[in-house]
């Protein structure tokens, strides 16, 4: 069945559309998939029983002619997802028997228009990290090998379980989030799509905070339509998410294969860092030719603030996530370890229940807020986060988006960066950016470096303006005809 | 000094008290600020937690747009600046009845600014209390210490009920000028309907700042705003009656001033009052405060307020306190004391405004203020749910006016009233309590009486004042029932005064 697990996400709906296949078997494969790939550690929890009976619901309605925008089609589901009665850990031992009573509502979305959940995929601890090290369960492995070496690599993090079950064929899209670039990144490593859309597009009820202010849900697929495809079920105005946005949802696949023609395209020159490999350097270069081929104009901008980005980042993020932590005490749920009293049992519950990472976040974010340093670290990172959605703002007079690499490097060796968690941060300089200024950010594969890795390219729109992105990323796509996919050897 | 400061006369000379509170009033409101779970006193324990109540992971708190009314509309009550821009911030403690690990409330940015409340000393003087702002936050869950010896329960239905703060400058100079202001204010929430300022469920309730300075120094801070001025406070949390509030005062004040005539130092810190043994003891120092690191709430926006809608609530602002004094003063006549007492409760201003339509309004004011109130207070019966309605105290008051019955008489139709045995007319009919104001009968009454007493009838001509002894003697004679007025003039004639 190896054929229904490499059709695109628009090529299975269609093959159920035309009753070539029934979202069973569809699911069958998949499961089948997941079942093979467990050296991959994608899945911290599959649901092939649950993925079953919602598929054969799927085909019970396609018979009664409801057939919803998804419909039948079988995802993975980040495991920062809450999922009603389905183990939702954010791949941390603090709560590794937590099975909310509850479903988040870009979930929700998705069973809505008829989707199919294969699982729960492996993600970096509560969405922290760049690698998918910091996990639980230990780390994804990227399907992907540099040629003619068996090293394990990182397929990036914090969303390195929907990255590597998409790019391993396992699942048609998966659900994702980004906070500094845990989307982008990890597509770039594996060489899929993915798009984290405008803050407050998609309803944040249900997923796990890391940093309340910079988290945003998006997809992972792979190609560019299909994750338009994905991101129009996820998105939508939520009462329920005070800092959802009251807009409509576009049907953002009539986007893709618009002609680009005319559009201003940004290349901000201060991402041209230090130390960027050459070959990072050409594929953009090679992006901008693409571009212009297509008829867009190149126009070369600066945003001054961008070196202070990375700093700020690694502030704000921290400080909400100290905050946003507290509730892990082992009072209600989760994890709890009895001490001597309650000052005991709170830090032996987290001593025991938080990995490393979060720990070291934690305790940066509580610095930065503690009195006497507030206004020198967090106050200030603050006025940085302004600064430097000023400078977008600035820059998107002059043009319609913005093109950048996705990440400093291709994937690394599982093990390079872990004990240095600077390096380690400096992974997401191309990324946080767009967090930090709420606008949406895609990464599309657009080639393979000396290694036969492959290597994104980020495109950066204005708020609300994913269509633009779309767009863009569907010529650059196509241009780049990337058909690359990594051999299985799992 | 002013006039109205208590002074405490230490050792060492006088000292004053300073005081400023912080009232925590639950918002009435059915739901709570952020979660939509509901709002009730008497609930089994957790049985009004939402998701959000409780902290599960991904939930997030959406605003309770009604407390945000409610808080404008006490904003307005309090003659306050109305805030179009205000904040969420987080306040971060680890407790087990914070199930965040955070409280939401508005550090920076209060949804509103400065006002004043004017209140009412028992002498019927009055003085200004500054507010400094008001803001809206949760309020914590309940930790219950006494189930079981090792353990301690969590109750959270109250975790997420919003409250305003309500903190003032330090303007208060004695424990009754504290309660008094308690009193007000609770009596303007209650006006508004933002609050139903039951103390004993722990709707209302203060922290209490104390200092003790000497006699001039809180002038000086007044002239300068410089607290260097005062001495070092105390917070006293959680103070939930008029009577602790003044205990606490009392004993705090006592406390620190013998600190400071021994030499000592005051530490500021936080303390609890002990009501069992009436002391307050220490809570935890200025060292051990927590550090809070307040922030923004990421979760929400800020709160920016339209100003119409503001103009439209100010609009439909019910009578104030204040206002409905001053009409109660001007429209009935009555004394700023007997107004005061009428308006301090607004069920009481109601039920005295429905019984003195057309009546005369000073005699319903006594009515309601003394006979009906000693028996309410008595029964442990609020106002609202008297069983003498105000049309039945207009009766008994009409009657008075008319004649039919002296203001004597009337206290035992009031009795008769009280124990259910019918209206006023009823009850002067059926007792025949009607007064005799028939001169006939009056005459023949006072003609025996000074026929038998001769030696009283002329000595009453030395001593004018002894015509009580025959005024008693007539209404003895008579149940009571006679007219006092008529039985006078008879009386002055006949004996030829």
């Amino acid at each position: 069945m190896s054929d229904l697990t490499s059709l695109t996400l628009k090529a299975a709906l269609d093959g159920m559309a035309a009753k070539s296949f029934s979202a069973v078997e569809l699911t069958q494969a998949h499961v089948e998939a997941v079942e093979a790939a467990k050296a991959l550690n994608a899945f911290s929890f599959p649901t092939p029983d649950k993925a079953l009976e919602m598929a054969r619901a799927s085909d019970e309605r396609r018979a009664k002619g409801q057939t919803g925008r998804l419909e039948g089609a079988p995802l993975g589901i980040k495991d920062l997802f809450a999922t009603e009665g389905v183990q939702s850990a954010a791949a941390s031992k603090i709560l590794a028997t937590f099975r909310p009573p509850y479903e988040s509502t870009v979930t929700a979305n998705l069973w809505r228009d008829g989707a199919v959940m294969l699982g729960k995929l492996n993600m970096d601890e509560f969405a922290m990290g760049s690698s998918n090290e910091t996990s639980a369960y230990g780390p994804v492995v990227n399907p992907w090998r540099a040629e003619g070496g068996n090293a394990k690599l990182t397929p990036g993090g914090s969303s390195g379980g929907s990255a590597s079950a998409v790019a391993a064929e396992l699942c048609l899209g998966a659900t994702a989030t980004d906070t500094g670039g845990s989307i982008r990144q990890p597509a770039a490593f594996t060489g899929t799509v993915g798009i984290k859309p405008t803050y407050g597009r998609c309803s944040r009820w249900g997923v796990v905070a890391f940093a309340s202010s910079l988290d945003q849900a998006g997809p992972m697929a792979r190609t560019v339509e299909d994750s338009a495809i994905l991101l129009t079920s996820m998105c939508g105005h939520d009462p329920k998410d005070s800092t959802s946005l009251p807009v409509e949802t576009p049907d953002f696949a009539s986007f893709v294969g618009k002609s680009v023609k005319g559009l201003r395209v940004g290349i901000p020159r201060e991402y041209r860092v230090d130390g960027m490999p050459p070959e990072i350097e050409k594929l953009w270069e090679q992006g901008i030719a693409w571009l212009k081929e297509a008829g867009c104009e190149i126009v070369d901008v600066s945003l001054p603030h961008t070196k202070y980005a990375l700093p700020a980042y690694y502030i704000i993020a921290p400080a909400e996530a100290s905050s946003n932590l507290a509730r892990y005490d082992g009072m209600r749920y989760g994890l709890r370890v009895e001490g001597q009293n309650l000052t005991d049992t709170y830090e032996k519950t987290r001593a025991e229940g938080f990995g490393n990472e979060v720990k070291r976040r934690i305790l940066i974010g509580t610095y930065v807020l503690s009195a006497g340093y507030y206004d020198a670290y967090y106050l200030k990172a603050l006025k940085v986060r302004r600064r430097i959605a000023d400078d977008f703002d600035q820059a998107f007079e002059k043009v319609d988006a913005l093109l950048t690499p996705t990440a400093p490097s291709a994937a690394f060796a599982l093990g390079d960066k872990s004990d240095d968690p600077v390096a380690m941060y400096l992974n997401d300089i191309f990324t946080v950016t767009v967090n930090l200024a709420g606008l949406p950010g895609m990464s599309v594969p657009a080639g393979l470096d000396a290694n036969g890795l492959p290597l994104g390219l980020q495109l950066i729109g204005r708020a609300l303006d994913e269509g633009t992105l779309f767009s863009l990323g569907g010529a650059i796509e196509k241009a780049a005809d990337f058909k690359a996919k990594p051999k299985k050897w799992w | 000094m002013s006039e109205n400061t208590k002074l405490i006369q230490g050792r060492t000379g006088p000292w004053e008290i300073v005081l400023g509170l912080e009232v925590h009033a639950q918002v009435a409101s059915n739901a709570k600020l952020f979660s939509g779970a509901a709002v009730g006193f008497g609930a089994g324990p957790n049985e009004q937690v939402s998701l959000v109540d409780a902290a599960m992971p991904g939930m997030l708190p959406v605003i309770n747009r009604h407390c945000v009314e409610q808080a404008v509309k006490t904003g307005l009550g309090l003659k306050a600046q109305i805030n179009l821009k205000s904040r969420f911030d987080r306040k971060n403690y680890f407790y087990p009845d914070l199930p965040q690990g955070y409280q939401i409330s508005q550090f920076k940015d209060p949804i509103v600014g400065e006002g004043e409340v004017i209140v009412e000393r028992d002498d019927g003087s009055t003085f200004t209390v500054r507010i400094e702002r008001l803001h809206l936050e949760q309020d914590a869950g309940k930790s219950l210490h006494d189930q079981d010896p090792n353990a301690t329960y969590v109750d959270l239905n109250r975790a997420g009920t919003a409250l305003m703060e309500i903190v003032s400058r330090p303007d208060m100079r004695s424990s009754e000028e504290a309660a008094a202001y308690v009193k007000k204010l609770r009596t303007i929430l209650v006006y508004l309907g933002t609050c139903d300022g039951d103390m004993e469920k722990g709707n209302l309730r203060a922290d209490v700042n104390v200092s003790v300075c000497r006699p001039g120094d809180y002038e000086k801070y007044r002239a300068t705003n410089d607290f260097s001025h005062l001495g070092t406070r105390c917070e006293i949390k959680n103070v939930n009656s008029f009577r602790f509030i003044q205990q606490a005062i009392e004993y705090e004040a006592r406390r620190q001033i013998e600190i400071l005539e021994d030499g000592g130092k005051i530490d500021q810190e936080t303390r609890l009052f002990d009501t069992v043994k009436g002391e307050t003891r220490s809570m935890r120092s200025k060292e051990e405060a927590h550090d809070y690191r307040y922030f923004p709430d990421p979760d929400l926006l800020p709160l920016e307020l339209d100003p119409a809608w503001i103009k439209r609530i100010e609009a439909a602002l019910p009578e104030l306190p204040d206002a409905k004094k001053a009409r109660f003063q001007s429209q009935y006549g009555l004394s700023a004391y007997d107004a005061g007492v009428l308006i301090s409760e607004q069920a009481r201003a109601d039920f005295y405004e429905a019984a003195a339509k057309g009546r005369d309004a000073k005699l319903v004011a006594n009515w309601v203020t003394n006979d009906l109130a000693a028996k309410l207070t008595a029964g442990g019966i609020g106002i609202e749910n008297s069983p003498i309605f105000p049309a039945a105290v207009a009766e008994l008051v009409q009657l008075i006016e008319e004649g039919v019955i002296s203001s004597k008489i009337a206290k035992d139709v009031f009795e008769r009233m009280w124990l259910g045995e019918g209206s006023a007319s009823e009850i002067v009919e059926k007792q025949g309590l009607k007064q005799v104001s028939d001169t006939g009968a009056l005459e023949k009454i006072i003609d025996e009486l000074i026929a038998a007493n001769p030696g009283q009838a002329s000595a009453v001509k030395e001593k004018p004042q002894a015509i009580g002894w025959f005024v008693g003697q007539v209404m003895k004679a008579t149940q009571g029932k006679a007219n006092p007025g008529a039985v006078n003039e008879l009386l002055k004639a006949k004996l030829g005064l």
